[in-house]
């Protein structure tokens, strides 16, 4: 089997703190195939942030690698120096941050920061910059006369656009998503999503996908992660974890949703917020809001046990992976 | 009987722009709008419809261009004395589910509650005041209330602190809350649990809420009624159930498709969801949908729909699927 796109090995990253250190992502694991969607979901605070920032190697003090591989092409990331690292950036894998808003330089226009991002990976005429920035600005449907255009001119929706169009400058094999769609209303997140897939499928690039509102990506993403409390707790499908989650915190996560459809029911949603992760609990740590606890979750610490297709952190599933 | 609060060709116009590109912005135009004792009227739209506008026209922050709003039975006019707009802002509060806009970072949370409490309900003693923060801090199911009222806001929650922000608004006995919801996206849990604070204050304090929100799901949730905005328009409104089961506004329907709703097959018109933002900046008459609109037709370029019933309580503005009765 040829190797993946991206394989990410018991990555491991600490914050040291005042408080001591925070270990934000635990042992994760994650592969990424080709051309693959992946959904990496939790509620705010599981290290999904800080997972993207590891894997795109852009973590800042106080942040570490503190073990792991992260695999990019055969390459180990983690072990390669930052001029290596930036020939790599833009052009192979490039990175939407969260609350891309923000991310855009606010006194340059979008031609302006769009010429730097190719003029770094050198042989590139003005001309042929102009023609590509118009280009990406036509895939995501912003009308070229915008490369004149300051961040501060565009709308919301049409900034993330123009994000997500910068990322594509290079046409790189893997970008990576964090959030992307956050900040937008309902229509304008529905009709993002839509061109993310289709500019997807259309070029063939791999992307990871980061939110925590799960519902979001049940129809887009072919695999999907659920952090929780810097652990990945579930693994699999998409579509299996929709119909069938296995880990309790999955099955909450989705059952938090109101919908639109069928009777109207009280929900409770996840009583409780995740963990402080600089004194997580022993066990499992979802012991404080797992309804299905029992006492050995206070002692033992669950591993990824195979479910069907999925893999699950939870200790129900221990004997079933032995059987 | 009137309702608590309505009101009447409501319009908030803004003036954009200098010299010659001086033009005039209408944020919201001719909106009516009826809230009852003990009801939940949900507001949805999206981003720039007019919603928190109207929330501000309601609270008194802006003043109307034309229009009125009158709340049990009375028009609030310009000239009311002191007193009475201190008793309407205590009746009429405003929550901001920002957590991080509405604490002051600098004082423990006691300190916003006591002080709207000697603002507004000067009759009490000290102790009552205390009783009653700790009262409010319990409403909104934060326990042990003293501990709670005696932190900082750094040591509180994301969904704790929106929780202290109604609490704040209730120490006013409040008759209608104003929730202001922001576009992005709380953690489903944080969500769920302010959604069962508000329908629980409604059962225990009587209040009426105007709930803004862009989640519509969240609205079915909650709300008895429900109104849409676009443009300034309020395009649609009815029983939520009846308005989500037979949605007759075009843009009602696309709203509804757009929501992520794992349980069913994607359904999404992607021509549709195309979202330009419509002309509000000297708008001439017309359905301010007609550029997204699929079932636009010569009309909707030059005749502003106004609402017209289609169903008990419900009405519609649009030429197409909701003409005034006789007119078909
Ligand atoms: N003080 C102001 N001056 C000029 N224009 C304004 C002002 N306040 C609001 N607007 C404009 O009025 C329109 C409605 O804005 P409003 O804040 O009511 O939208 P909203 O429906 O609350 O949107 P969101 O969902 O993003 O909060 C927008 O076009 C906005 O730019
Ligand atoms: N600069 C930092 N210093 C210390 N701790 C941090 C820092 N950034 C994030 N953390 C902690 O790391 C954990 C994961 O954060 P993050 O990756 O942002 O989560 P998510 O993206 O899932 O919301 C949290 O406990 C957060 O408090
Ligand atoms: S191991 Fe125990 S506490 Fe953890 S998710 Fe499973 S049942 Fe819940
Ligand atoms: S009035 Fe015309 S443009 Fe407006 S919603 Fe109806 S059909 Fe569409
Ligand atoms: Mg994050
Ligand atoms: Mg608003």
């Amino acid at each position: 089997m040829p190797e993946p796109l991206l394989s990410v090995t018991d990555l491991t990253v600490v914050y040291d703190t005042a408080r001591g250190p925070v270990t934000a992502v635990d042992h994760v694991e994650l592969i990424v195939e080709k051309g693959q969607f992946t959904a990496v979901v939790g509620e705010s605070g599981c290290g999904k942030s800080t997972l993207m920032f590891a894997v795109a190697q852009l973590l800042n003090p106080p942040a570490r690698i503190a073990g792991g591989t992260v695999r990019f092409r055969g390459e180990n990331l983690v072990t390669l120096g930052e001029r290596e690292l930036n020939a790599l950036r833009w052009r192979d894998y490039s990175v939407v941050l969260q609350s891309a808003m923000n991310a855009l330089n606010p006194v340059a226009t979008l031609a302006a920061q769009y010429k730097d991002a190719m003029a770094a990976h050198g042989t590139h005429t003005n001309e042929e910059i102009r023609a590509r920035s118009s280009e990406v600005l036509d895939l995501v449907g912003i009308d070229p006369v915008h490369l004149h255009s300051y961040p501060h001119q565009l709308s919301g929706g049409m900034r993330q656009r123009a994000m997500i169009a910068m990322a594509l400058l290079l046409t790189p094999d893997l970008v990576i998503m964090d959030e992307p769609t956050s900040a937008l209303d309902v229509v304008a997140q529905r009709s993002l999503m839509v061109q993310i897939k289709e500019l997807q499928q259309l070029l063939g690039f791999a992307v990871v996908f980061v939110t925590h509102d799960m519902s979001l990506v049940s129809h887009f993403s072919d695999q999907l992660l659920v952090m929780y409390a810097g652990q990945v707790v579930e693994q699999g499908p998409t579509r299996t974890v929709f119909d069938h989650p296995s880990h309790p915190y999955s099955r909450g996560l989705l059952e938090a949703f109101p919908s639109i459809r069928g009777p109207r029911v009280p929900l409770h949603g996840i009583p409780g917020s995740p963990p402080d992760l600089a004194a997580p609990p022993a066990g499992c740590r979802f012991t404080p809001r797992c309804p299905l606890v029992h006492e050995r979750c206070h002692v033992s610490e669950p591993a990824l046990y195979e479910v069907g297709a999925a893999r699950s952190r939870c200790l129900l599933h221990l004997t079933e992976a032995a059987s | 009987m009137s309702p608590l609060l309505e009101t009447i060709g409501l319009t908030r116009h803004f003036k954009v722009g200098t010299g010659l590109t001086r033009s005039v912005l209408h944020a919201v135009d001719d909106v009516d709008l009826a809230i009852g004792e003990r009801e939940i009227v949900a507001l949805v739209g999206e981003s720039g419809s007019g919603k928190s506008t109207l929330a501000r026209l309601v609270a008194q922050v802006h003043k109307p261009t034309r229009g009125e709003i009158r709340y049990q039975g009375q028009p609030l006019t310009a000239h009311r004395g002191r007193r009475a707009k201190l008793a309407y802002r205590g009746d009429v509060p405003m929550v901001f589910q920002d957590p991080f806009a509405s604490l002051n970072p600098a004082y423990r949370v006691s300190h916003g509650i006591l002080r709207g409490l000697k603002l507004h309900r000067p009759e009490l003693s000290g102790a009552e005041r205390q009783a009653e923060a700790e009262r409010v801090v319990e409403a909104v199911g934060l326990t042990p209330a003293a501990e709670v009222l005696s932190r900082f806001p750094y040591e509180l929650s994301g969904g704790q602190r929106q929780r202290i922000g109604f609490a704040q608004a209730l120490a006013h006995r409040p008759k209608l809350i104003l929730a202001d919801e922001p576009v992005s996206m709380l953690d489903v849990s944080i969500r769920i649990g302010l959604l069962n604070v508000m329908a629980d204050l409604r059962e225990t304090e009587g209040v009426s809420i105007l709930y803004i929100t862009h989640d519509i799901a969240g609205a079915r949730y909650l709300s008895d009624r429900i109104a849409v905005m676009y443009g300034g328009h309020v395009v649609e409104t009815g029983p939520t159930e009846d308005v989500l089961a037979h949605p007759r506004h075009p843009y009602t329907e696309l709203l509804l498709s757009a929501v992520p709703d794992p349980r069913a097959p994607l359904d999404v018109d992607a021509a549709a969801a195309k979202t330009d933002p419509p002309v509000v900046i000297d708008p001439t008459p017309s359905c301010r949908f007609r550029t997204r609109c699929p079932l636009a037709v010569d009309r909707c370029h030059h005749v502003t729909p106004r609402l017209h019933p289609v169903a008990q309580g419900h009405t519609a503005a649009c030429h197409v699927t909701a003409p005034p009765e006789g007119a078909q």
